[in-house]
C-alpha cells in the first residue's frame, strides 16, 4: 500500500526537475532516440567495461540510468555480455592487469562495434599517466571512435558523447 | 600516558625508542629492534589493540634500509611500531599469526616492496600478477615507474577444496553489471558456498608510486582519485597527514566546510547503496527512489560547489570553495525534503516482508570475526564494533557537534543496510548544525612544505570507514612514500567470511551490502 502511495506521490519524476535541466536532457535524448532508431533499429546495446578507473566514471554511468536521466527511454540499455553489444563504453586508464581482459572483451564484441572512451583517464590516462601499471588511455589498447572528457564526465556529457558516437557510424 | 604506549614499554622496556618530534601529538611512534617486531605485536594483542595497517618504506635515500611499520589502534589511540631492515637482507618476522589483516598487508609488502615476512602462511603474490617479472618491486626507489613492465609466464594457484560434489565457479574479472573488475572463486556443494577466494589487483594503477612523482599539492588531487566515490574523505585524509607534517593550522571555517563535504559524500553514497542492496534483493522500486534522491544531492553539489562529487574541493591548508547565505538556504530546504522522503522509504523497506526474508540472517559477519579481522566502518558497526574516527579522533566541528554512532550486532545484510539508514539521518542532523553555526573567516591557509625526513599520519572516517594515510618526506622534502589504506583493504577479508554457508545466489546481495572499493584496495 505504502509503495503504491509513494509511486502515486512521486509521479513521473522527470517532471519535478527545473525546466532548463529537463530541456537539456530532452534535447540530447530526442536526437539520441532518432539516431538510434535510424541506425540501430531502435535499440542501442551497450557493454560497459571498467579497464582500471577509480570508479568515479562508473557512478555517472549509473546515473544516466536513474529515473531523472532514464536513458532507456531513448532506446539505449546496458547488457551483461559483450556478444550482444553494439557499443563498448570504456573507462580507465587501462591498467596493465586489465589489458588482456579488455582486449578479450573487444574481440568478443561483434563488428561493427563502436568504442567510446569515457573520462579523462579513458581519453589519455588522466592523473595516473603512463607507468609500469597504467598504460594510459583506452586507445593504447583498442581503437576508439569517440572520446568523452571530464573527471568524471557528467551524465549529460555522457549522453552527448554517446550520441556523437551513434551519429559517427 | 596511553594504554598502547604503556603496553609496549612494559613489554620491551628501553628497547622501544620513542620519537615525539616526528609525529602529530595525537599518536605515539616507536622504533624497536628487528627481532622484537613480533613481541611488540604480542603486547598489542594483549591489550586488545586492532591492527590498522602494516607497510614498508624504502629509506635508502635517507641513508637507511627499509622501514617496516605496523600501526595499531585502540579506541582513540594510534601507535606505530617501526623496525629497520638492512637493504641487502630485507627479512622480518610475520605478525599474521597475531593479527589477521596482516595476512594481506604482508603479501602486498612482499609483492610490491620485496621485503619478506618470514613465517607468513601464504606467500603467493598479492596485487602483483603472475605475469610480472619476479624482481619487479615498484615501491623500491631503484624501480623506474615510467618504464612499461614486460610480461613473463606464470600461474596463480587458487586454493582448492576437494571432495564429492564440490565444484568451482570462477567469476570475473569482467562482471555482468556496471561494476569494477575483480575475480572471485567459489567452491560450492549444491547451492552452498564452502569457500570463497578473492583475487584482486586488476585495477592496480600504481597509485602509491605515482605520489612519489607528484608535488605535495598535486598529491591531494591524486588522493581524491584513489576511489572516486570517496574523493572527499581521501583527499581530506591526505591533506590532514600533510598538515601534521608542516604544522599548518587550517582555519576553522575550512574545517567545518570539510565536515560538510564529508557528510554530504556519506549521505549520497549511503543512498546509492541502499537502493542497490534492495535492487539485488529483487526490489527495484527502492533503487529508483534512492537513486533519485542521490541525484538531487549531486545536483546541489554541482550547483554550489562546482562538482557533483566535490573532487578537488579539499586542498592542502583548507578548501577551495566557500558557501554563501543562498547556498545555506538551498541545503536546508534540500535536506528537509530529502529527510521526509527518506523516512517514508525507510518505512517501506522495514515493512516489506519479502525483502526482510532476503536481508535478515544473510551474509553474517559475527562480531568475533569482525574483531579478529580488524574490520572498520559500516561493516564493523554492523558487527558490534563501536569504531568511528569522527568520535574517537574528531577534528572541529565533530568535537563540538558530536556524532551518534549506530552499532548493531546481527552482522547480516540487514544490519549493514540499517547502519546506513541511521547514518543518513545522523549526517543530515550534522549538516544542519554545521549550516546553522558555521564560523566566519578564511577558507584556507598556506600548507607549507614538510622538512626532510619527517612523516605525517591521519585517520579519517570516510563513508565506508576509517581511511589511513602515512606520508614521508625524502631528503629534498619531496614525497618519499605515501601509504594509503582504504577501508576496503581490511573489509574485503570480511566478505570472504560472511558468505560462507550462504547460497551462491545470495552472493551479489552480500557483496552489495559490503560494497568495498576495488580501486582503493588495488591502488
Ligand atoms: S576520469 Fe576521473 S572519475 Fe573517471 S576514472 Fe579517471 S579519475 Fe576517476
Amino acid at each position: 500500500m505504502k509503495i503504491l502511495n509513494q509511486i502515486l506521490r512521486t509521479g513521473i519524476v522527470t517532471e519535478a526537475l527545473p525546466p532548463e535541466v529537463e530541456e537539456e536532457i530532452k534535447a540530447v535524448g530526442t536526437k539520441l532516440e532518432e539516431a538510434i532508431r535510424r541506425r540501430f533499429s531502435r535499440s542501442l546495446t551497450i557493454r560497459q567495461v571498467d579497464a582500471g578507473s577509480c570508479n568515479g566514471c562508473e557512478l555517472e554511468i549509473h546515473a544516466i540510468n536513474n529515473p531523472i536521466y532514464n536513458c532507456e527511454r531513448f532506446g539505449m540499455h546496458f547488457t551483461a555480455s559483450p556478444r550482444f553489444a553494439d557499443m563498448l563504453l570504456v573507462t580507465g586508464p587501462v591498467t596493465r592487469n586489465m589489458e588482456i581482459a579488455l582486449r578479450r572483451t573487444y574481440d568478443s564484441t561483434p563488428t561493427p562495434k563502436l568504442v567510446v572512451a569515457a573520462g579523462d583517464c579513458g581519453c589519455n590516462g588522466g592523473i595516473f599517466g603512463e607507468t609500469y601499471a597504467s598504460l594510459g588511455g583506452i586507445d593504447k589498447v583498442i581503437p576508439v571512435d569517440v572520446y568523452i572528457p571530464g573527471c568524471p564526465p557528467t551524465p549529460i556529457a555522457l549522453l552527448h558523447g554517446i550520441l556523437k558516437a551513434v551519429e559517427v557510424k | 600516558m596511553s594504554i598502547l604506549k604503556n603496553a609496549i614499554i612494559s613489554a620491551l622496556g628501553v628497547e622501544a625508542v620513542f620519537d615525539g618530534n616526528n609525529y602529530p601529538a595525537s599518536m605515539d611512534f616507536c622504533v624497536v629492534p628487528r627481532g622484537k617486531f613480533v613481541d611488540a605485536a604480542k603486547a598489542m594483542k594483549k591489550v586488545h589493540a586492532l591492527l590498522a595497517a602494516e607497510w614498508a618504506s624504502d629509506e635508502s635515500q635517507l641513508g637507511r634500509g627499509f622501514g617496516v611499520f605496523a600501526c595499531y589502534r585502540w579506541g582513540a589511540e594510534y601507535l606505530i611500531v617501526k623496525i629497520e631492515l638492512p637493504y641487502d637482507d630485507p627479512i622480518f618476522a610475520s605478525i599474521t599469526n597475531k593479527f589477521m589483516p596482516a595476512y594481506r598487508f604482508e603479501r602486498q609488502m612482499k609483492s610490491l616492496m620485496g621485503v619478506v615476512p618470514v613465517g607468513h602462511p601464504d606467500l603467493r603474490p598479492w596485487i602483483k600478477f603472475e605475469d610480472w617479472p619476479e624482481d619487479a618491486w615498484p615501491l623500491r626507489k631503484s624501480f623506474d615507474a615510467l618504464k612499461p613492465m614486460p610480461r613473463v609466464a606464470g600461474e596463480y594457484k587458487f586454493v582448492r577444496a576437494e571432495g564429492e560434489g564440490v565444484y568451482e565457479i570462477p567469476v570475473g574479472p569482467v562482471h555482468a553489471g556496471i561494476i569494477e573488475p575483480g575475480h572471485f572463486r567459489f567452491q560450492a556443494v549444491g547451492e552452498d558456498i564452502l569457500n570463497l577466494e578473492e583475487r584482486l589487483g586488476y585495477v592496480h594503477k600504481g597509485i602509491e608510486k605515482r605520489f612519489e612523482a607528484l608535488s605535495w599539492q598535486e598529491g591531494s588531487r591524486l588522493a581524491g582519485r584513489v576511489s572516486g566515490d570517496t574523493t572527499v574523505a581521501h583527499s581530506l585524509a591526505y591533506c590532514m597527514a600533510l598538515e601534521t607534517m608542516t604544522g599548518c593550522r587550517v582555519p576553522e571555517r575550512a574545517q567545518w566546510l570539510r565536515a560538510l563535504f564529508l557528510e554530504r559524500e556519506r549521505i549520497a553514497n549511503h543512498l546509492g547503496d541502499l537502493g542497490a542492496i534492495c535492487n539485488d534483493a529483487a526490489f527495484a522500486f527502492m533503487l529508483y527512489q534512492m537513486s533519485r534522491l542521490k541525484e538531487i544531492m549531486l545536483r546541489t553539489n554541482h550547483k554550489l560547489f562546482g562538482h557533483r562529487f566535490m573532487m578537488d574541493r579539499i586542498i592542502p591548508g583548507g578548501v577551495s570553495v566557500d558557501i554563501g547565505p543562498d547556498g545555506r538556504e538551498l541545503i536546508l530546504s534540500e535536506l528537509k525534503k530529502l529527510l521526509k522522503e527518506f523516512n517514508r522509504l525507510v518505512i517501506i523497506y522495514d515493512e516489506n516482508s519479502s525483502l526482510e526474508d532476503r536481508v535478515r540472517e544473510t551474509g553474517i559477519l559475527i562480531p568475533e570475526k569482525a574483531r579478529e579481522l580488524c574490520a572498520v566502518g559500516i561493516v564493523a558497526r554492523a558487527s558490534g564494533l563501536n569504531l568511528d574516527c569522527r568520535t574517537q579522533n574528531p577534528f572541529p566541528p565533530y568535537d563540538r557537534i558530536g556524532v551518534n554512532v549506530p552499532v548493531l550486532i546481527s552482522g547480516d545484510v540487514h544490519a549493514r543496510a540499517w547502519v546506513r539508514v541511521e547514518e543518513v539521518r545522523e549526517s543530515i542532523r550534522i549538516i544542519r548544525e554545521i549550516i546553522n553555526a558555521l564560523p566566519s573567516g578564511a577558507i584556507s591557509a598556506e600548507a607549507g612544505i614538510p622538512a626532510p625526513d619527517t612523516s605525517g599520519f591521519s585517520a579519517v572516517e570516510g563513508w565506508r570507514g576509517e581511511i589511513v594515510y602515512w606520508l614521508q618526506a625524502g631528503p629534498n622534502s619531496e614525497v618519499n612514500r605515501c601509504m594509503v589504506r582504504d577501508p576496503s583493504s581490511v573489509n574485503w577479508l570480511g566478505l570472504e567470511q560472511a558468505v560462507l554457508g550462504n547460497i551462491v545466489p545470495d552472493f551479489p546481495l552480500c557483496n552489495k551490502s559490503f560494497n568495498q572499493s576495488y580501486s582503493g584496495h588495488d591502488l
